[in-house]
């Protein structure tokens, strides 16, 4: 068959088959049992032109309201952000796209400088040692967390936040249950993380303390006071971080923290529709050699010139098998090459300047919708999130927002029963003074 | 090509430069201070590098430029499956409508998403033989590992809490053992024999009442389909174990022999491999996983079901595993996937396997007489040489590969499997023209000859790239791992 994938042509076969000295293609396959050879055709559908095909998938997105068109008020782990337009340009070279895992230095130093670039940014905003390649995304990363430190203090109970985003909670309850590590909730008080009970759950049996900063309610989290109990009782400090908000938040690293999870995605990577996004993993020196997945490091060749490489790969599957810190091997490169091109075009200024923006509009609409009559729950120190209650479901009022060109915020009824009517809204920088005017009017009614 | 730094990004960075444009602040200005605790509100900014938008540009076109994708030059990197990367899949993937929707919106206002990955189910159901397929995990080793914790729920909800053991192949992935300690099992060896098969007699020593699966790549990494496929099935399922299939290898059969017809209760696929999800210099990649019936309640949740003509999320699955990933695994490659099937069809897959296996063999038959071919026969989709006459004369496969990067290819995948000596693994996919085959069987003859002649050219390899060989073991020994800015000397 003629097809643009596919090069060779009938003289190429005929040539092709003459060396290796078989008749027909046919042969090639002889040695599949006719008992599970396959008979027949595929029952799927027929092969689309470009043309047709493109105009049918492009018809199939128009079926989606996506936040081009629709002004979005939803986070809840996924933000809509400003991504410059050169991070597409940068991802879509094709010597970025098209190559593997850098095995192979020589050829692969762009991708290997690139993720040490990255390794640096995640550093320096978290405020730690060493951070890694990436990770899938934020709820794996917080999951591998939670495994890094029950193996690294041979304790088999880690204790997590129930202000930490339910997605990674349910991540981590399946990690958990592969390696008998038993997951505690704190409960949350008010929207934070309650110390006293804390106080309570943290013996000396405990691998890990993990907590969200900004957390999954938009609060901002007392990680000093957080530190000072996990660290009284030799447990890890894991702390999961929207790495936008640490272009104005005091970093994790500077509270103690000895891993720092999160997800790069703030940082020019579409929503897309859940994934792929962008997991980042950090940790403190100590915990260097125990870090999943890949690592690149500087080093020189053989001439004394600057290079980079994968390094400390004793951790990996391909060389520790079923002794690994991980079972990771493909990771997401082209996400974090997104991310630090976008990390680098904001830049030192950019970086303070996005993050106060956040703060100073989520402000705003808090502030408006209290005076609209709104009832703004647990009150306290957000980020770009905060929750209000609403008289009605929030699916509902979603529908209607939805027939104004609006997508509401989160339903927090789903995830939390005494949170009924419950609307978790974020407000990034892309949002207008006059996108939170009309969206504070279409809510007052259903105050 | 010249050797020469590229200097990183915080080197080139320099105060009061600009690379963004944000929105002016339009709402009323609150002093930061007063918006968190005390102590919240960062001191120290973070030192992120201060360049402007063509700096940008050229710093990254710079790094591209010092890396070899697929579309750079031929990439028969053995297990990876570098096939040819569809332009139209990365448009298709930035529609508005695909990359720009929130994964908790609304279902009725992402019923087209949802339409695709239904679809898209619906084919990798018919393409492996399977009865339910999942879309969650992110990876193949994710998709590994998601398969095992459904095999080990299942058998705990038959009440049996002692299959505590995995049995794979030597020559098998290492995120096989690796994805089986993450599951909570022990990882059991089986031996491979002489024509680089399982060996069927040490499968029946080591299977047992604590058998929980067996994992099994088919074809082989070694490139050759286990004939004895339905012997081993049967072994295991007497025993009371499930069969695992690591889809790493599919391109081979696709339209050939499906996993759900070989007999086996699980599969995983490598989208970013046989279906051309780009490698993304190491991802993002997608690791769907299909399973047969009796495994289908502890499929990770939610499911993606379809009411009349409307799809929904159902997270009430009470033997669910639980999640494996936020949300419904990575989209973007699914969309990219989705549109290669799409475009290939029935027939096209078929070809797409047959190429693949023609390529193979060609290569093999082509290079034997100037390396070792350890398996005699047919191969599938890849083969491997070994590099044992070279390594006599004091060349190492490693030098091999190096040589080969002066000839502007990636090389094969080297010392892997374990199980043959100095090991190449060749895959050449279907994409590739008969051209760029005979180019490289060239090269490879070339180097072989080199061996004999002139070894050191070999062994003092690369020669031409635009750095040299890296000192791997000073990156291990003293790590740098992040850039830190010089201290400014002290007068």
């Amino acid at each position: 068959m003629n097809h643009r994938y596919l090069p060779m042509t009938e003289q190429d076969k005929k040539e092709m088959l003459d060396v290796i000295g078989v008749k027909t293609v046919d042969e090639l396959f002889s040695d599949i049992p006719e008992k599970v050879r396959f008979q027949g055709e595929l029952k799927i559908k027929q092969a689309k032109s470009e043309t047709a095909l493109t105009r049918e998938l492009m018809l199939m997105a128009g079926k989606n309201a996506d936040t081009k068109q629709y002004i979005s008020f939803l986070g809840a782990g996924v933000y809509d952000h400003f991504s410059p337009t050169i991070v597409d340009h940068v991802i879509s070279r094709s010597e970025f796209y098209t190559a593997y895992t850098p095995y192979q230095p020589e050829i692969s130093q762009g991708e290997l400088q690139a993720i040490f670039e990255y390794q640096t940014m995640i550093s320096e905003l978290t405020g730690m040692e060493v951070a890694n390649s990436s990770m899938y995304d934020g709820g794996t990363s917080f999951a591998e967390a939670a495994m890094l430190a029950a193996g690294q203090t041979r304790r088999k109970k880690v204790l997590v936040s129930e202000a930490v985003n339910p997605e990674s909670r349910a991540v981590l309850a399946t990690y958990a249950a592969g390696q008998q590590v038993e997951v505690v909730t704190i409960p949350q008080k008010n929207g934070v993380t309650d110390t006293d009970a804390l106080k309570e759950l943290l013996t000396t049996d405990v691998a890990a303390v993990m907590v969200q900063y900004p957390n999954f309610f938009g609060q901002i989290e007392r990680l000093d006071k957080i530190q000072e109990l996990t660290h009284g009782s030799k447990s890890m400090f894991v702390v999961s971080s929207n790495p936008l908000s640490l272009g104005a938040l005091t970093p994790p690293g500077q509270f103690g923290a000895d891993i720092v999870v999160g997800d790069a995605q703030p940082f020019g990577l579409p929503q897309a529709f859940g994934g792929p996004h962008c997991g980042y993993f950090a940790v403190t020196k100590k915990l260097m050699r125990k870090v999943p997945g890949r690592l690149v490091g500087e080093t020189t060749d053989d001439e004394g010139q600057r290079g980079y490489v994968l390094t400390l790969q004793a951790r990996e599957q391909h060389i520790r098998r079923d002794k690994a810190t991980s079972n990771i091997c493909s990771n997401q490169a082209l996400n974090a090459l997104a991310a630090s091109v976008a990390m680098t075009a904001l830049g030192k200024n950019g970086i303070q300047e996005i993050a106060a923006q956040n703060f100073q509009k989520s402000h705003y609409a808090k502030q408006q919708l209290k005076s609209a009559g709104v009832l703004i729950v647990d009150e306290g120190y957000t980020f770009n999130e905060f929750v209000i209650q609403l008289n009605r479901p929030v699916k509902e009022v979603n529908q209607l927002l939805l027939q104004k060109g609006i997508i509401g915020g989160y339903d927090l009824g789903r995830d939390f029963q005494d949170r009924e009517n419950q609307m978790l809204i974020a407000v990034t920088e892309q949002r207008t003074k006059e996108d939170i005017d009309i969206f504070v009017k279409e809510l007052s009614v259903y105050a | 090509m010249h050797k020469k730094d590229q200097p990183l990004i915080f080197e080139l960075s320099k105060k009061g430069r600009t690379g963004y444009s944000l929105t002016s602040l339009d709402v009323p200005e609150v002093d930061l201070a007063l918006l968190a605790p005390e102590g919240f509100i960062r001191k120290d900014a973070p030192e992120l590098p201060e360049v402007a938008e063509l700096d940008i540009m050229r710093h990254y076109t710079a790094l591209s430029k010092r890396n070899h994708g697929v579309d750079s030059g031929f990439y028969p990197l053995g297990s990876c499956t570098m096939k040819y990367n569809p332009k139209v899949n990365e448009a298709v993937a930035r529609y508005a409508g695909f990359a720009h929707i929130h994964p908790l919106q609304e279902a009725s206002s992402v019923q087209g998403a949802m339409e695709l990955m239904y679809d898209l189910q619906e084919h990798l159901i018919e393409i492996t033989g399977m009865d339910e397929v999942t879309l969650q995990p992110a990876a193949g080793a994710h998709g590994e590992w998601t398969g095992l914790m459904m095999i080990r729920a299942y058998h705990e909800a038959k009440g049996d809490f002692n299959r505590t053991k995995v049995i794979v192949p030597d020559s098998a992935h290492g995120t096989n053992p690796a994805s089986a300690t993450v599951a909570g099992f022990e990882t059991i060896t089986v031996k491979s024999n002489e024509a680089g098969l399982v060996d069927l007699d040490d499968l029946k020593r080591v299977v047992g009442e604590d058998t929980a699966a067996l994992m099994l790549t088919n074809p082989n990494t070694l490139g050759l389909f286990e004939e004895n496929i339905l012997e081993m099935a049967a072994i295991i399922h007497e025993a009371g174990g499930k069969l695992y299939y690591d889809g790493a290898n599919l391109n081979a059969v696709l339209s050939k022999a499906r996993p759900g017809d070989m007999g086996f209760d699980v599969v995983h696929l490598n989208l970013h491999k046989t279906f051309t999800g780009p490698h993304g210099g190491g991802g993002p990649g997608s690791g769907p996983v299909g399973v047969k019936k009796d495994l289908i309640p502890f499929l990770p949740k939610p499911i993606l079901v379809k009411n009349g003509e409307q799809y929904e999320f159902d997270y009430n699955r009470p033997d669910s595993i639980g999640r494996v990933k936020p949300f419904y695994g990575n989209f973007g490659i699914n969309v990219r996937a989705y549109t290669y099937i799409r475009t290939m069809g029935p027939d096209g897959l078929k070809a797409v396997s047959e190429y693949a296996v023609l390529n193979a063999n060609y290569m093999m038959r082509r290079l034997a007489p100037h390396f070792d071919l350890p398996f005699d026969r047919h191969c599938k989709h890849e083969f491997v040489l070994s590099g044992k006459r070279q390594k006599k004369l004091g060349v190492r496969t490693l030098d091999i590969a190096k040589r080969l990067l002066d000839f502007g290819y990636h090389p094969p995948t080297i010392y892997f499997p374990l199980n043959v000596e100095e090991c190449m693994m060749i895959e050449p996919t279907e994409t590739e023209s008969k051209e760029t085959l005979d180019s490289f069987i060239d090269a490879m003859i070339q180097i072989a000859k080199e061996v004999e002649d002139t070894p050191e050219v070999v062994q003092e390899a690369p020669h031409t790239t635009i750095i040299g060989r890296l000192d791997e073991t000073k990156a291990a020994r003293q790590p740098v791992l992040r850039y830190m800015k010089k201290e400014a000397v002290k007068i």
